[in-house]
Formats: structure tokens, C-alpha cells, sequence
């Protein structure tokens, strides 16, 4: 049930001030038995560290170089991914949309936060904010003009809100002038906001 | 939209501020609090649509002003008292905490990798058949509000309750959040992505192809049966 009751909400009881309201919590965690503070440092190291948005530009370098591959991950993203070492928490079923000339593609999560982190790392913090997830599915150009970016205006927009756990990845155009490049090459020109749609490619 | 965290559609949030790559955390507290909202998933006492519907009753005013790990922190200290898992007095600070009996549960630094690369995939065999193929009209629910729970967890945004869209394809089965939340089981059913005209959704749509796309569970639609 809702359990509604704000008037004595169990963080109430902590330190006002976030960074001693977390540190409170650790420590009583970890005095309870629960929380072992290195396996703490771990997860921090593998989302710092280990995981983020190479990941996915490798997925995307890949699609623009071997046709088998980019027709595979329209397909079913998620084993080819998982294949490739990236599955995981949120991130355990992928789809990838292609940009093409007639429509750009967009994630969005309204309800929360929904990200593919396997691919993706940690969100940004504007993927986050209200402001992004009130806004992108309403007036997506307008959100687009906020990253610097204009759309052709026969270009339709199709926003993706991530309510589910199906995990989206935008495959951007490939940029012109890219023609024989390599995978690790091709690289260069996926940027983050590329996969989830508030970006282009990189050019050249 | 009846919590504040269905904010879909809503006016009046100003610009979106991009930022570098390279920025992950923006405070030194925010990386502690996505790890300990991690470890203590391991637990088991709560799954994930348990813990999203914690955050996403905070009250409006809290929910509001929170940062993003603060609407973190809040909802586990909601599910840490009420899964018994800590007292109000311990978190308070008014008594000292006593062991836990369930301590053997604590996430171990060597199972950290395995326990983020296993993941908790949400698809699941179902006895409900799918009755939407691609391409057929639907009709999302008229209300964005859980049906058995009032007040409860749903996944169906309130700007597309009541909105005529059309299947774009089929996910296979899912657990339903909407039972899922509140002790009601699994309740795998068919989840399909919808695609909705823009000017379907809103009065002033920015261009006419413009579409959004909403991941929705079956008994969240129903057949349009005028199209």
C-alpha cells in the first residue's frame, strides 16, 4: 500500500544537510553489520572507473562499420551487446533506434531515470532534471536548441520514454567524410549525447 | 498525474544545462548514495518498482526541492523502516544500533562485479497472451492511476492516459510494476511500445511527424475500435 506520511517521514529523522545525511546512514549500516564500506568503494569504482559511454560508442562504431553487425543490433539488441561484455544492471534489455535523414530519435525517462547504464554509465545530471523530463517529450527542438542543436525541418522527431525497462540507444547518422575509417577511428565521432539524442555525430 | 514525480509534459522548468562528459557525480556524497541505494538492494527485501514508488512518494514539497540522491536517500530510509530493516530510533540516532540478523546478507566487495553484471532482468513467461500485434490502433487506460492500489505505483504517464496511439512493436513479457510494487506478485504480462502522435498528446506540437514512444503494458490499453 502508498503508506502516505509525510509529516514523519523516516529521512526526516536524519542530519538535514545531504552529505551528513548519507555519511549518518553509512555509518549506522555498516554498525548494523549491513554495509561493508569497501564493497561501497567497489560499485563507485566500476561506475567512475569501468563502465560509461565508450562502451556504447564502441556498440555504435561497430554498427557503422559492419553492416551484419548494425542489421544484428536492430534486431536484438541485447544479445548483441551482451555479447560484446556490456550487459547489467539497468541495462539487462536494450533496443537500438537509427537516426536516419526522416526522423531523429530521443530518450527520455519522465518517471524517473530510466538509462542504459551498461552502455551509458551514470546519467548526466540534466538527463536527471526536471527541466529534461518535463520538457523533451513536449517541445524536443526546443530541448535540442538548449545542447545547440538544429533540426532539418524534414526531420521528424520521435521521442522514446523509457517506462519500462527495455533500455534505449540511439545509433547516430554517421557523419560524412568518415568513409574507410576503422572501428577506434570511427569512435571519435560518438559522443554521449549522441546516444541518447540531444547531440549529432561529430564531424570530421 | 497524481504524484509529483509525473512530470511529463509539465511547463515551466527553464533550460536544460548539458555538461562535459567526463562529469559523473556532482558532489562527493552523490557517488555514496547511488552505492549504498545498490548494496542494500542486496538484501532482498524490495525490488525495483517497490523502491522507485518510495521515491515517488516522498511528499511534493520534499520531492521538489530534493536533489536527485536526495529523492535517493529518502526513499531508502522509507524502505529501511519499513522493511524493519533499521529502527526509527537508529535512525535517529536516540539508541545504539543493534546487530543485524540479517547482516549475512551484506554485499561483499568480491561479489560486487558479479552481483552488477548479473543485472535483474524484468522478462518473464506469461499465460497472457498477447491480443495487440504491429500496427494495431489502441487506446491508452483513461486514468494514469494504479488500478488495484489507490494511490499505488504505475508505469503509464499521465499525458498519455486516454491518448489513441498505435503498436510499434512487441517486447515479449514483463513483470507488471503496478502488482509488482505492492506485494501482488509478478503479474508478467505483454508489453508493447506505443507510438503517439504529437498532436495527439499535445495542443501545440512543435511539428506535425513529431511521436512519442511509451513502453506499455497490455492491460494499459485497450483496442480503438473507431480508427
Amino acid at each position: 500500500m502508498p503508506h502516505d506520511h509525510a509529516h514523519d517521514d523516516p529521512h526526516a529523522l536524519l542530519p538535514s544537510d545531504p552529505a551528513l545525511r548519507v555519511k549518518a546512514l553509512e555509518t549506522l549500516l555498516t554498525r548494523k553489520g549491513l554495509v561493508d564500506p569497501a564493497a561501497l568503494d567497489e560499485i563507485i569504482d566500476t561506475y567512475e572507473n569501468k563502465i560509461g559511454p565508450r562502451n556504447g560508442a564502441h556498440v555504435v562504431a561497430r554498427a557503422w562499420h559492419d553492416p551484419a553487425f548494425r542489421a544484428a543490433l536492430l534486431e536484438d539488441a541485447t544479445a548483441v551487446v551482451s555479447d560484446l561484455g556490456y550487459y547489467g544492471r539497468q541495462g539487462e534489455h536494450m533496443v537500438a533506434v537509427e537516426n536516419t535523414p526522416d526522423t531523429h530519435n530521443m530518450v527520455v525517462c519522465t518517471l524517473c531515470s530510466c538509462y542504459p547504464w551498461p552502455l551509458l554509465g551514470i546519467p548526466p545530471g540534466w538527463y536527471k532534471s526536471d527541466a529534461y523530463r518535463a520538457r523533451v517529450v513536449r517541445e524536443p527542438r526546443k530541448v535540442l536548441a538548449d545542447f545547440g542543436v538544429v533540426l532539418p525541418d524534414e526531420t521528424a522527431v520521435r521521442v522514446w520514454d523509457s517506462t519500462a525497462e527495455i533500455r534505449y540507444l540511439v545509433i547516430p547518422q554517421r557523419p560524412a567524410g568518415t568513409e574507410g575509417m576503422d572501428e577506434d577511428a570511427l569512435m571519435e565521432f560518438v559522443s554521449r549525447d549522441s546516444m541518447i539524442g540531444t547531440g549529432l555525430a561529430g564531424k570530421p | 498525474m497524481s504524484r509529483v514525480h509525473d512530470m511529463g509534459g509539465r511547463f515551466g522548468d527553464g533550460a536544460v544545462v548539458p555538461e562535459a562528459e567526463g562529469v559523473i557525480f556532482h558532489a562527493d556524497w552523490h557517488p555514496r548514495a547511488l552505492a549504498l541505494t545498490l548494496a542494500t538492494g542486496s538484501f532482498g527485501k524490495w525490488n525495483l518498482d517497490i523502491s522507485r514508488h518510495a521515491r515517488e512518494r516522498l511528499a511534493p514539497n520534499d520531492y521538489a526541492r530534493f536533489t536527485y540522491y536526495e529523492k535517493w536517500i529518502g526513499g531508502l530510509a522509507t524502505l529501511l523502516v519499513e522493511n524493519g530493516v533499521v529502527t526509527r530510533d537508529e535512525l535517529a540516532g536516540r539508541v545504539e544500533p543493534s546487530p543485524s540478523p540479517i547482516a549475512e546478507r551484506a554485499l561483499k566487495p568480491d561479489q560486487v562485479a558479479d552481483v552488477l553484471a548479473k543485472g535483474g532482468p524484468a522478462d518473464r513467461p506469461s499465460n497472457i497472451a498477447p491480443v495487440f500485434k504491429t500496427g494495431d490502433r489502441v487506446i491508452a487506460r483513461r486514468f494514469a492511476e494504479n488500478e488495484k492500489v489507490d494511490g499505488g505505483h504505475t508505469r503509464l504517464p499521465g499525458y498519455a492516459a486516454g491518448a489513441r496511439g498505435r503498436v510499434l512493436r512487441l517486447h515479449g513479457s514483463h513483470i507488471l510494476p503496478d502488482a509488482h510494487a505492492h506485494g501482488l506478485g509478478e503479474a508478467p504480462e505483454p508489453l508493447y511500445a506505443v507510438v503517439f502522435a504529437a498532436s495527439e498528446l499535445w495542443a501545440h506540437p512543435e511539428h506535425p511527424r513529431d511521436e512519442v514512444v511509451i513502453d506499455m503494458w497490455q492491460s494499459y490499453l485497450r483496442a480503438d475500435n473507431e480508427a
